[in-house]
């Protein structure tokens, strides 16, 4: 069934103006990051914003072919180019070309491509295939496993190479799923797994993550049962018998790990809680207390896993990617240099070109990573707020297209598109402020570089394609 | 969904609220960033001599720095062989330097001298990473007045602490003139403001160079030593232990002030000046020891002249009192002894050095029966000590200068008891011995206070500042009066010229110069750890004097025999120019100083002042010297 369309106006040229806001605010911040009084205009090709141009001028290009193929090619051949992508990731780990310790790049003549920033859309694409498809149910085992299957295999891939940031972007799509009916204590699970996870490789002491968690669980029972009494006595009895454990492992075993005596004093006193469960019939203590239980197990078993099953270089790259120790000057040099530039923008910022930090090069990844640093400190509060406002107004906005969708496909993939357009948002800003750790990850639209610039325009353009046949096919 | 995305934006905008417009601190950071000071130092001023020779000066050195991030490839051996240090030394040097910052530069050899610098320059190029920044280091012309000069050396913590205006890595005078005149010779620093990025490399001058400073050289100081007479006093104690001290008596102006053991001030200076400041500091001569101004000695016999003028100003001799010496002094349970036998009075007393003339007249002094107590003449006694600048500091311009010590009454009182010590019981101080302790610098100070007839200037090294004398401290133009008649002088100062001849007695006849009229006293100061100390005061002409000296040296004997004849080369060298009597140059060069008591044979024969019974007189004041002053302010040392 096919209806005849206007197919440019049938586009949302508002998602599109914005997209045009956001390259060319971009591109002058690129500009000014790179900035050096010796060389000529911004057009100069053998400077980095010379070459963002003409990878500006290639992702329209590729926007306007993406508007012109039929809608259909992209429900069509979905898993084909799913399976092409993730090919392209296993061949970038045999001949990928090595920078900075990762093999994420294949060398193509004096370009280099990187086959993960695609991966996001082709992975979007397969997951709202199979998810619009007559077989899936999000509450059978086999779709969850399935489902995970799609989003993760690109994920573990990427993991190889190794580049945790892209990894991590994949846990974005968890979102979709629960839109899509996902059970939300398995979206919780996921989700504090995967703060867990990345919390215990950062944190200096795991205990103290343990610790954490404990009092979460204390708060959340004490704002769920409202009886400050049970929720005083299980922490008393838990840190009594804490408490017991060190004191005495401490005459017996001084070398003993303070993650131990925490596992072994919640191990005994889970007996307690389990003698009351039982007792009360405390359907939601249960559940909080097994996500208490599986919490800590989880962190005792990444912390274990990741210092004695991987290797010593395995275990700096990890660490490397997540930022941990990965500074080239120290300790949390590249955040620091960060805020400051950001902070030294004050209100109105410094102006055009005139950042201190942005022109002398304090951060590094400027272009790319770090290019919110640029907004910050030459364009201030406003300039940063306009660009905030500016990625909110494009999600709503493709929030509000996703849901007029009549087809699932079109209504799923534009999740997957708001959802891994809303992690790099959050994720980027966040970490050049200070308020997540530093992964690194690009600003869609903003930073540096061809690939990450080319994957986001088919992300949003193959959605607005889609968008665009909403009234043409009845699928 | 989009409670996530409201969630999300609202959260980043109030972070950027916080950081951007809230706290201030980041702009601040900012700037710290981005503005490398580049200091340029001062040349520190130089030192000239009352006759304009230059003393000490500056000389250009080398401090060679690194930038570890980017020193790239290059050949190390060849680089080590310029720099003479081993690979492994660079490789440590490169450590410790990438250890502070891989992008900052740190200092990776100090001081390369210019000679290295001058080979080093031509190849630099092939060095990325490596620069030298030019320092002045100090050079002395003539290998003397090391303790006047000072050295000059880096700053510590505390001298950081104290003045902001030195940071890690400055230079500070740490001792003598340098410590003293820091202030005037340091000059200020300069500052040029540069942009840098973060590789440290300077992107251009800081809003064209409007907030830059220029260094401004240190003051040149004038001072008053003669480097004459300076070296000449040196070489005459060369291989002896002692001190020289001559003053100009019309101005206070210390024309050469000699202390020896000395050492080679350009020992303390560049690279090698802490292993060289350890091997002086542990050296058991004690080179580092300022004798001029540190060390303590009793005044011996050059201190009669001094209780002469008192008695007569308190009015219980006249100038022709006589006492008689039966070859010393006699009291219940005292004796003095003496060499002389017959009636003296003060003139004669003076030149003839007797002690029982000295005995009586302190008796007299301190049982004068106008003071209604021995305690109270004691301190009227002890007073005019201050008004000559013994016991107290006199405040030349250097910072270890020592008191001395003249004991207080309650000092008496708490060895005796209280009202139980008298005349007798401090006898010894009649003769300059017992408690008493002076320094060379306020003997020779003592010396220009009778030559001047009854007033001194505080002896000072300053001349003028920049050539200009109006602006040294007030307080070396400030004349002090002893409080003592200028008639009372007269008959004192025949009785020094006597002591170089022309009296019965004379102590120091052998010295004289054809031409010129001397003053002087000789001492000998007891010194419990070996043999006795010759001292010598003189000033001279008698009647117009020019210079008045002090001389010390260790372990000689009497005051005679060697500081006697010293002060007298000194004082025609100052007065003429040039030396008349080359034998007695000769003598007090070649004639070694292992000398005990075998002295008698010595041309003219000296007093002794030692028979002075213990259990009667009091306890012998110890000699403090040295050893025990090595801790004393001005002495320290942290390197």
């Amino acid at each position: 069934m096919k209806r005849r369309i206007n197919l440019w106006s049938s586009l949302d040229w508002f998602t599109i103006l914005i997209f045009l806001g956001m390259i060319f605010f971009g591109w002058i911040n690129i500009y000014a990051a790179v900035y050096n009084e010796e060389a000529s205009g911004i057009f100069d090709i053998s400077q980095r914003y010379g070459k963002q141009f003409l990878w500006i001028v290639a992702a329209i290009i590729l926007a306007f072919f993406v508007i012109i193929t039929d809608s259909r090619f992209y429900i069509f051949f979905s898993y084909i180019i799913y399976v092409l992508v993730i090919a392209s990731l296993l061949l970038v780990l045999l001949v990928g070309k090595e920078v900075n310790g990762a093999r994420s790049w294949f060398a193509i003549g004096a370009f280099s491509l990187q086959p993960s920033e695609f991966a996001k859309f082709a992975t979007a694409l397969a997951l709202a295939k199979y998810l619009s498809g007559q077989a899936s149910d999000l509450t059978s085992f086999r779709s969850l496993a399935l489902s995970a299957a799609i989003i993760f295999a690109p994920a573990a891939l990427i993991l190889f190479q190794p580049d945790m940031g892209s990894m991590i972007v994949f846990f974005s799509l968890v979102l979709v799923l629960y839109r899509e009916g996902l059970s939300p204590w398995l979206f919780i699970t996921g989700i504090l797994a995967a703060i867990l996870f990345i919390a215990t490789l950062l944190a200096e002491h795991n205990h103290n993550v343990m610790i954490a968690i404990i009092l979460i669980a204390a708060v959340v029972h004490l704002i769920a049962e409202r009886d400050p009494l049970l929720t005083l006595k299980g922490i008393a009895s838990a840190g009594g018998i804490i408490l017991i454990i060190w004191l005495v492992s401490g005459a017996v075993l001084p070398e003993i790990e303070p993650a131990v005596i925490i596992m072994a004093g919640m191990v005994i006193s889970s007996v307690a809680w389990a003698y009351y469960i039982f007792r009360h019939k405390a359907r939601n203590l249960l559940i909080l207390m097994t996500f208490l239980a599986g919490s800590l197990m989880f962190i005792f078993i990444v912390d274990f896993a990741f210092n004695n099953i991987l290797k010593p270089h395995q275990q700096t790259r990890i660490s490397d990617v997540l930022g941990a120790e990965s500074d080239p000057y120290g300790t949390g040099y590249s955040l620091n240099q960060s805020i400051i530039s950001i902070g030294s923008g004050g209100f109105s910022g410094k102006g055009f070109l005139n950042g201190t930090q942005t022109r002398f090069k304090f951060v590094p990844e400027q272009s790319t990573d770090f290019i919110f640093c640029t907004v910050g400190e030459e364009w201030g509060f406003l300039g940063s707020s306009f660009v905030i406002i500016l990625f909110m107004v494009l999600l709503y906005r493709l929030i509000v297209l996703a849901e007029r969708q009549r087809s699932s496909f079109t209504r799923i993939y534009g999740y997957g598109v708001v959802s891994i357009l809303l992690f790099h948002f959050l994720i980027n800003i966040g970490m050049t402020i200070g308020l997540v750790p530093v992964i690194g990850i690009p600003l869609p639209f903003f930073s540096y570089g061809g690939s990450s610039l080319w994957g986001f325009t088919l992300l949003l353009f193959i959605f607005l394609r889609l968008d665009a046949s909403r009234n043409e096919y009845l699928v | 969904m989009i409670i996530s995305i409201t969630l999300v934006g609202l959260l980043l905008m109030v972070r950027l609220f916080m950081i951007q417009v809230v706290d201030k601190s980041y702009r601040l950071s900012a700037e710290n960033n981005v503005l490398r000071y580049v200091t340029s130092y001062p040349a520190r001023g130089l030192m000239y001599d009352r006759n304009g020779e230059l003393l000490v000066y500056n000389q250009a050195v080398y401090d060679l720095m690194v930038i570890p991030g980017q020193v790239g490839e290059m050949d190390t051996l060849a680089f080590c062989n310029i720099l003479k240090i081993t690979p492994e030394s660079f490789r440590s040097r490169i450590k410790e330097a990438s250890r502070y910052s891989d992008f900052a530069p740190s200092v990776f050899l100090k001081m390369v001298s210019s000679e290295t610098y001058a080979v080093l320059q031509e190849s630099l190029y092939r060095y990325p990473g490596f620069y030298v920044q030019s320092r002045t280091l100090r050079k002395y012309s003539d290998q003397m007045a090391a303790h006047v000069f000072g050295y000059v050396s880096e700053v510590n913590d505390k001298n950081i602490q104290n003045d902001s205006y030195y940071k890690m890595g400055d230079y500070i005078g740490k001792s003598g003139l340098e410590e003293y005149y820091e202030k005037d010779l340091r000059g200020s620093k300069g500052a040029s403001i540069f942009l840098v990025d973060v590789h440290n490399r300077i992107k251009g001058s800081y809003m064209d160079g409007r907030y830059d400073t220029v260094s401004v050289p240190g003051s040149d100081i004038t001072i008053t030593l003669d480097s004459e007479l300076q070296r000449y006093g040196e070489k005459l104690l060369k291989n002896k232990n002692g001190s020289v001290v001559a003053i100009e008596p019309s101005t206070g102006e210390i024309l050469a002030m000699v202390t020896s053991p000395a050492y080679d001030p350009g020992l303390l200076v560049g690279r090698p000046r802490s292993s060289n400041f350890l091997s002086l500091q542990n050296d058991t001569l004690k080179p580092l020891f300022n004798r001029a101004i540190m060390a303590l000695y009793p005044p011996g016999s050059t201190f009669k002249p001094l209780n002469g003028l008192i008695a007569l100003q308190e009015g219980v001799i006249t100038p022709a009192t006589d006492f008689f010496c039966n070859h010393g002094y006699y009291a219940p349970g005292v004796h003095v002894a003496c060499h002389h036998f017959g009636s003296f009075d003060l003139a004669h007393a003076v030149a003839a050095s007797c002690n029982a003339y000295f005995c009586n007249v302190f008796r007299k002094i301190i049982e004068n029966p106008n003071h209604s107590s021995v305690a109270e003449a004691y301190v009227s006694w002890r007073s005019y000590l201050s008004a000559f600048g013994l016991g107290s500091k006199l405040r030349i311009d250097m910072a270890s200068e020592l008191p001395g010590f003249v004991p207080e009454p309650g000092y008496y009182d708490r060895y005796y008891g209280e009202g139980r010590w008298k005349a007798l019981t401090i006898l010894s101080l009649s003769i300059g011995q017992g408690e008493l302790g002076t320094t060379p610098l306020q003997m020779a100070n003592m010396t220009a206070a009778i030559a001047n007839r009854g007033h001194y200037y505080t002896p000072h090294l300053i001349k003028a500042i920049d050539g200009d004398s109006t602006h040294i401290d007030a307080r070396f133009s400030e004349r002090h009066e002893t409080g003592i008649d200028s008639a009372h002088f007269e008959v004192t100062i025949d009785g020094m010229k006597g002591v170089l001849g022309g009296m019965e007695g004379a102590t120091a006849g052998w010295v004289a110069i054809r031409g010129i009229e001397m003053a002087g006293k000789t001492g000998t100061a007891e010194n419990p750890h070996g043999p006795d100390h010759s001292i010598f005061v003189a000033f001279a002409p008698a009647d117009n004097p020019r210079i008045a000296i002090a001389v010390y040296v260790e372990n000689s004997g009497f005051g005679s025999t060697y500081a006697a004849p010293a002060a007298s080369l000194m004082i025609e060298k100052y007065l003429t120019g040039e030396i008349s009597n080359r034998w007695l140059e000769d003598y007090i060069l070649k004639e070694p100083v292992a000398v005990t008591r075998a002295q008698e044979e010595e041309p003219e024969e000296e007093e002794r002042a030692t028979t002075i019974s213990s259990e009667t007189i009091g306890p012998v004041r110890e000699e403090r010297i040295i050893e025990e002053d090595m801790n004393l302010p001005g002495y320290e040392e942290k390197d």
